[in-house]
C-alpha cells in the first residue's frame, strides 16, 4: 500500500454538483504539479442516489485508478429517497458514507457531514473504524456553509477541510475558484472554503493522519482533459465543422462540446429527430463536401446501422463515434461496459468495410478521432471511434504539447474542377466518380462534389457501374467489391509503413515471458497490475490494441509469439476482443486466456493482477472479484 | 472565388439535358405515373433555371426511388426512407445547390415518417416530391400508409383496417410553407407546381398523384381532376392556414370518393428558411461551408489556439 499518493473520494447524490467540485479539485492538484487520474461513478438519475468521483494524484504519470483510497469526503445525498418499508433501495441517504467503505485503506481519513448522516445507521461503525485505524472528522458542513454562504457550498467547504487534513496549499484552490466562479457566488464561496479550513486547523488534530498531498512537478504545461474533450478536439483539428446527433449517454458529450464550439468556427450542429437522421444528416453534408461526423451509445448506434452501410456502399467519407455503455438493450446507461466492439464492427447488411480505432487513453482518443478523419476522407470509408463511458469521462493530465499541431482540413481523395477536366468520364460527360482502374488500385478513386462543374455521377446504395447507374453485371460486381474492399489493406498498409506512429501501446519488457492483452479504455488499468506484477518478480508485458479494424495482424502476431501465454482483459461477457483477434490471426486459441467483467464497472488493477496469477500462474486462495475467466481452448 | 462554377450558371438550358444518355429510358411499367412526375420536372427544370450540375436529386428505395437514375444532374439514390436527412444536409453544407428530394408514399410517409414530420418543421428550403400511388410498387403491391380503407393486398386479405394517412394536412401541421398536390395525368399543372416548388424558399412538398397500372388496378387513373386553384367551386385562400386546412381535409376525403382535388393548398411565403432561422442566431455560416475546404486562403482554427485554455 503506498501512500505517497492521494486517492480522494468524494461522495454524495447525483445532483449535489460532485462532478465540478471534483473537477475543479483535480485541476488545482494538477497545477501544483501532480500527475491525476480521475474515475466517475453515478448512477442513471438526475437527482439523487449515490454517485462519486475519486482523484488519485502522484508525483509519477498515473494512467489509472488506484485500489481502494485513502480520504473519503462524504457529503450526503440531499436527494435521497426517503426510506420505505420493502423498498429495494433500502437507505439512500446514509450511502455516501456507507458504500464500499471497505475499499477505504487502513489509516485513511473519513470526512462526513454530519450535517446530514449519522454513522449509527451504518453497522459497527465504531469497530470497524478503530480496526482499520481510520481517522475520522464529523464537521457539519451543512451548517459552516449556510452561516457564510448557502447550504450548497457544503462542497467547497469539505475541499477546505481536505486541504487542512492533507497539507496542500489553499491557494491552488481559491486560484482556480477565482478564474471559474462568477463574481455573486465567488466571495461566499472563498469565505466558506477560508472558514472551513480555519477552523478544522484549529479543532482538530489534522496532523494524526498519514495521508497527505505529494509534492511534484511538471517539466511542461499539463491540460486536464477528459476523453470526450480529446474526440472532439481531435475532429476539429480535422476541420470537421459539421456534426448530427440525437442525445444518449454517454455519447452526449462528445456532442455537446462539438455544438458548443462549433458556431464559433463558422460550423454547423444540428440536432435531429432520431439517429437515423443523424447518420444520414453526416453522409449528406459530407457528400456535399464538408468535413462531417456523427455517432451515438448502442442503442442510437443500432439505428445508424443502414446508413453506414449506405456510406460504405457510396464510398461516401464519414466518422460515427461510439460511447458503449452496459447492454444489451437500455441496459446500464452510466455504467461502462466493452460490449459494443462486434456491434460497431460488423452491423449493417452486407460484408463490412469500415475503419475501427478504439483509443486506450485521453491522449489516445485524440490522435485516433484525427486518424478516422484521415483515413476516412482519403480513403472515402467510414470510420469510427469506439470508447466507454470510462474513457469519455476520466479526466487526466496530459501535456499541452500534445496537442501543438497542424490542423488538417483536407477533404482528402477530392478533384477540383480543373482536375475533374481530365478525369475520365463517360461519353455524354457523366463523371466515372467509381472508377476502380485507378493506377494504383488502393481502393480509392477521388470523388467530385455536387456543384462541381464537370462532375455530375449518381450515388446509390445498390451496386453500380463507375458513373453510379444501377448495375447487376456480375463482373462489375466483382471489380467493385473488391476495389472497395481493397480499401482496409490499403490502410494497413498505410499504417505498418510507420511503425514509430503505430497506436498499439506497449509496456513492460521486450523479453518479458507472459503477456496481457485488451483494447480500449482498460489499457491503463492492464499497465498498471503489469508494473505490480513485474515489482512482485514475475516477467509480464502488456499491448493494448487501438486499431480494431483494418487488425493490426503483424504486431499481434509478434506480441503472441513472443511470450508463453496471453491473458485477455475486456470488459464485457463474450471475449469479443479475443474472438476478433482469433478470427483475424486464424490462429493462438490454444494460448489466449479470457478475464472479463461485466458488472458495470471498469477492471481495478488488483483484479487484472489476481486474474493473471490465478489464471496464468495456476496460483490458489486469491482475493476473489467479480471477474469471470475463460480458458483457452485445450486447456 | 467559388470551387462550384455550375451553381448560379447564367446559361440556355435544354430540357433534354436532363437526360442521361446512359439510361435514357426508364425501366416502369407501361402507363406507371411515375413518367409524368420525370416529365414534369425535366420541363420544370429550364424554367426554374437550373443546370444539372448545380442540382442534387436525393431519392429513397421504392419504383419512385429510381427517379435519378432517369434524370440527369447530381443524384444520391439513399436508402428506403432516409432521402430527407440526406437531402437537407447537403443543403446545410452548400446552400447554393437546388435540393429536390423525392420519393413513394411508403417511403416518406411510412418509413420515413419522422424525417418528413421534421425537416419539413424545420422548414428546410428544399423541394419534396412524394410519388403517391397509394402502394408499395416496388415490392409487388403490398398496401402502403395511403392505401384508402378496405384495400386489399397480399399482406392485408380482408382489406386494410386502417384509415389512410392525410398527407397535406401533415404537411401542414409539420410546419411545411409550400404544399401542393399534382397528379400525373394533369402535366402542365405538375410542371408549374414543381417550379413553383423549387422557387418557394423554404420546404415545399409536392404530394403527386402516380397512378400504379401494376398494383393498384382498382385505384382510379385520378382522372377527372379538379385544380381548386381554378374551380369555381372551391374559394379558399390558400395563405390562410385555417382555410388550406380545411381544403386539405376535404381533398383527403374526396380521393376516396373518386373526386380528384389538386392544386397549391398552402403557401407561405413570409417564413423564413431553416437556414435563415439558423444563421440568424450565428449557428450557420454565411458563405457555403462547402467553399471552405477549397479555400487555399483560409485560415483553419486549431483547438489549441481556441479551446485549450480552459483546461489548464
Ligand atoms: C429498410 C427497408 N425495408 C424494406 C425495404 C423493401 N422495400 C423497398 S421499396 C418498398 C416500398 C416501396 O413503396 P413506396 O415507397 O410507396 O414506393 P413505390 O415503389 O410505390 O414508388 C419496400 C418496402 C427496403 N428496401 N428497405
Ligand atoms: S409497379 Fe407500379 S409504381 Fe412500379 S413501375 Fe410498375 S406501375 Fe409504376
Ligand atoms: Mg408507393
Amino acid at each position: 500500500m503506498t501512500d505517497d499518493e492521494l486517492i480522494w473520494r468524494i461522495a454524495g447524490g447525483s445532483g449535489d454538483g460532485i462532478a465540478s467540485t471534483s473537477q475543479n479539485f483535480a485541476k488545482a492538484l494538477m497545477r501544483s504539479g501532480l500527475h491525476v487520474f480521475t474515475h466517475r461513478h453515478y448512477p442513471s438519475r438526475i437527482r439523487g442516489g449515490h454517485t462519486y468521483t475519486e482523484i488519485r494524484a502522484r508525483e509519477e504519470p498515473t494512467k489509472s485508478r488506484g485500489d481502494g483510497y485513502n480520504f473519503l469526503l462524504a457529503l450526503g445525498d440531499s436527494f435521497a429517497r426517503n426510506p420505505q418499508d420493502n423498498a429495494y433501495y433500502g437507505k439512500e441517504e446514509i450511502k455516501p458514507l456507507s458504500e464500499n467503505l471497505d475499499e477505504l485503506r487502513e489509516g485513511g481519513v473519513i470526512v462526513y457531514d454530519s450535517g446530514l448522516l449519522d454513522p449509527s445507521e451504518i453497522p459497527n461503525f465504531d469497530e470497524r473504524v478503530e480496526e482499520n485505524g481510520w481517522h475520522v472528522f464529523d464537521l457539519d458542513l451543512r451548517s459552516l456553509a449556510r452561516e457564510h454562504g448557502r447550504e450548497v457550498m457544503r462542497n467547497t467547504a469539505g475541499v477546505g477541510v481536505t486541504c487542512a487534513i492533507t497539507g496542500f496549499d489553499l491557494e491552488y484552490v481559491e486560484t482556480l475558484m477565482r478564474d471559474a466562479m462568477k463574481e455573486s457566488i465567488l466571495e461566499p464561496n472563498l469565505t466558506v472554503l477560508e472558514e472551513a479550513y480555519e477552523m478544522v486547523q484549529e479543532e482538530y488534530d489534522v496532523d494524526a493522519p498519514d495521508v497527505s498531498v505529494p509534492t511534484g512537478e511538471h517539466d511542461e504545461e499539463q491540460l486536464l482533459m477528459s476523453g470526450s474533450d480529446a474526440i472532439a478536439y481531435g475532429a476539429i483539428d480535422e476541420g470537421c465543422r459539421f456534426i448530427a446527433g440525437y442525445p444518449m449517454t454517454p455519447w452526449t458529450e462528445v456532442f455537446t462540446i462539438m455544438s458548443q464550439n462549433l458556431p464559433e468556427l463558422g460550423g454547423i450542429s444540428e440536432q435531429v429527430e432520431d439517429e437515423i437522421a443523424a447518420a444520414a444528416l453526416a453522409i449528406g453534408a459530407s457528400h456535399a463536401g464538408v468535413k462531417a461526423m456523427s455517432g451515438s451509445s448502442g442503442g442510437g448506434f443500432a439505428l445508424m446501422s443502414e446508413p453506414l452501410g449506405l456510406a460504405e456502399m457510396t464510398e461516401t467519407p464519414v466518422v460515427l463515434v461510439e460511447a458503449m455503455r452496459a447492454g444489451p438493450s437500455t441496459g446500464m446507461p452510466t455504467k461502462p461496459e466493452q460490449g459494443d466492439l462486434e456491434h460497431v464492427l460488423y452491423t449493417s447488411q452486407g460484408d463490412s468495410n469500415r475503419v475501427v480505432f478504439a483509443p486506450g487513453t485521453v491522449a489516445e482518443a485524440y490522435d485516433a478521432s484525427r486518424k478516422a478523419f484521415h483515413f476516412a476522407y482519403e480513403y472515402q470509408i467510414p470510420s469510427i471511434v469506439v470508447y466507454d463511458q470510462k474513457l469519455g469521462g476520466e479526466m487526466v493530465n496530459v501535456p499541452k504539447s500534445h496537442f501543438d499541431r497542424d490542423p488538417n482540413p483536407t477533404l482528402g481523395s477530392t478533384l477540383t474542377e480543373a482536375e475533374l477536366e481530365d478525369a475520365p468520364h463517360s461519353e455524354d460527360g457523366k463523371f466515372s466518380r467509381f472508377r476502380h482502374d485507378t493506377p494504383e488500385d488502393n481502393g480509392v478513386s477521388p470523388r467530385s462534389i455536387p456543384g462541381q462543374k464537370g462532375g455530375r455521377f449518381l450515388a446509390t446504395g445498390n451496386e453500380h457501374m463507375p458513373q453510379g447507374h444501377i448495375s447487376e453485371d456480375p463482373d462489375n460486381r466483382v471489380i467493385q467489391m473488391d476495389h472497395r474492399m481493397q480499401k482496409l489493406a490499403s490502410i494497413r498498409e498505410e499504417l505498418d509503413s510507420d511503425p514509430e506512429s503505430s497506436a498499439q501501446t506497449y509496456y513492460g519488457e521486450d523479453d518479458a515471458t507472459y503477456g496481457i492483452m485488451t483494447f480500449g479504455s482498460q489499457q491503463g488499468t492492464v499497465e498498471e497490475a503489469v508494473s505490480r506484477l513485474n515489482d512482485d518478480g514475475h516477467s509480464v508485458k502488456s499491448i493494448g490494441v487501438t486499431d480494431m479494424m483494418p487488425y493490426p495482424e503483424q504486431e499481434v502476431t509478434e506480441f503472441i509469439e513472443s511470450v508463453d501465454e496471453v491473458l485477455v482483459v475486456e470488459m464485457n461477457a463474450s471475449a469479443q476482443f479475443r474472438g476478433l483477434t482469433q478470427k483475424e490471426l486464424g490462429r493462438f486459441g490454444d494460448k489466449l486466456t479470457s478475464l472479463l467483467k461485466y458488472n458495470g464497472n471498469p477492471f481495478e488493477p488488483a483484479e487484472v493482477v489476481d486474474g493473471f496469477k490465478e489464471n496464468i500462474l495456476g496460483e490458489e486462495d486469491l482475493p476473489q472479484h467479480q471477474t469471470t475467466s475463460v480458458p483457452a481452448a485445450g486447456d | 472565388m467559388s470551387a462550384f462554377n455550375a451553381i448560379d450558371d447564367e446559361r440556355e438550358i435544354d430540357r433534354e439535358e436532363f437526360t442521361p444518355a446512359l439510361e435514357p429510358q426508364p425501366t416502369w411499367c407501361p402507363g406507371c405515373g411515375d413518367f409524368g412526375v420525370l416529365k414534369a420536372l425535366k420541363q420544370a427544370m429550364p424554367e426554374v433555371g437550373r443546370t444539372p450540375e448545380e442540382t442534387l436529386l436525393v431519392t429513397g428505395i421504392g419504383c419512385s426511388g429510381k427517379l435519378n437514375s432517369y434524370f440527369e444532374s447530381y443524384g444520391f439514390h439513399t436508402i428506403h426512407g432516409r432521402s430527407l436527412p440526406i437531402a437537407r444536409a447537403a443543403k446545410l453544407a452548400n446552400p447554393g445547390l437546388e435540393v429536390v428530394a423525392a420519393g413513394g408514399d411508403g417511403d416518406g410517409y411510412g418509413i420515413g415518417g419522422n424525417h418528413f414530420m421534421h425537416t419539413a418543421r424545420e422548414n428546410h428550403d428544399m423541394t419534396y416530391i412524394v410519388f403517391n400511388n397509394e402502394i408499395f410498387g416496388l415490392t409487388k403491391g403490398q398496401t402502403s400508409p395511403t392505401s384508402p380503407m378496405g384495400h386489399k393486398s397480399k399482406t392485408q386479405p380482408h382489406g386494410s383496417a386502417k384509415q389512410p394517412l392525410r398527407p397535406l394536412s401533415m404537411a401542414l401541421n409539420s410546419g411545411a410553407s409550400y404544399i401542393a398536390r399534382t397528379a400525373a395525368v394533369n402535366p402542365n399543372q405538375a410542371k408549374q407546381i414543381l417550379q413553383e416548388a423549387m422557387e418557394h424558399d423554404g420546404f415545399a412538398h409536392v404530394d403527386f398523384l402516380t397512378q400504379c397500372p401494376t398494383w393498384n388496378k382498382d385505384a382510379k387513373q385520378y382522372v377527372p381532376y379538379i385544380d381548386i386553384n381554378e374551380s369555381d367551386d372551391y374559394d379558399f385562400d390558400n395563405t390562410n392556414r385555417e382555410e388550406a386546412a380545411e381544403m386539405m381535409f376535404e381533398t383527403e376525403n374526396k380521393l376516396h370518393e373518386g373526386e380528384v382535388l389538386t392544386g397549391r393548398y398552402y403557401v407561405d411565403s413570409d417564413r423564413p428558411s431553416y437556414q435563415q432561422e439558423k444563421q440568424n442566431i450565428g449557428e450557420m455560416p454565411d458563405e457555403p461551408l462547402a467553399e471552405r475546404y477549397f479555400d487555399e486562403d483560409y485560415e483553419w482554427e486549431r483547438s489549441y489556439d481556441m479551446f485549450l485554455d480552459k483546461h489548464a
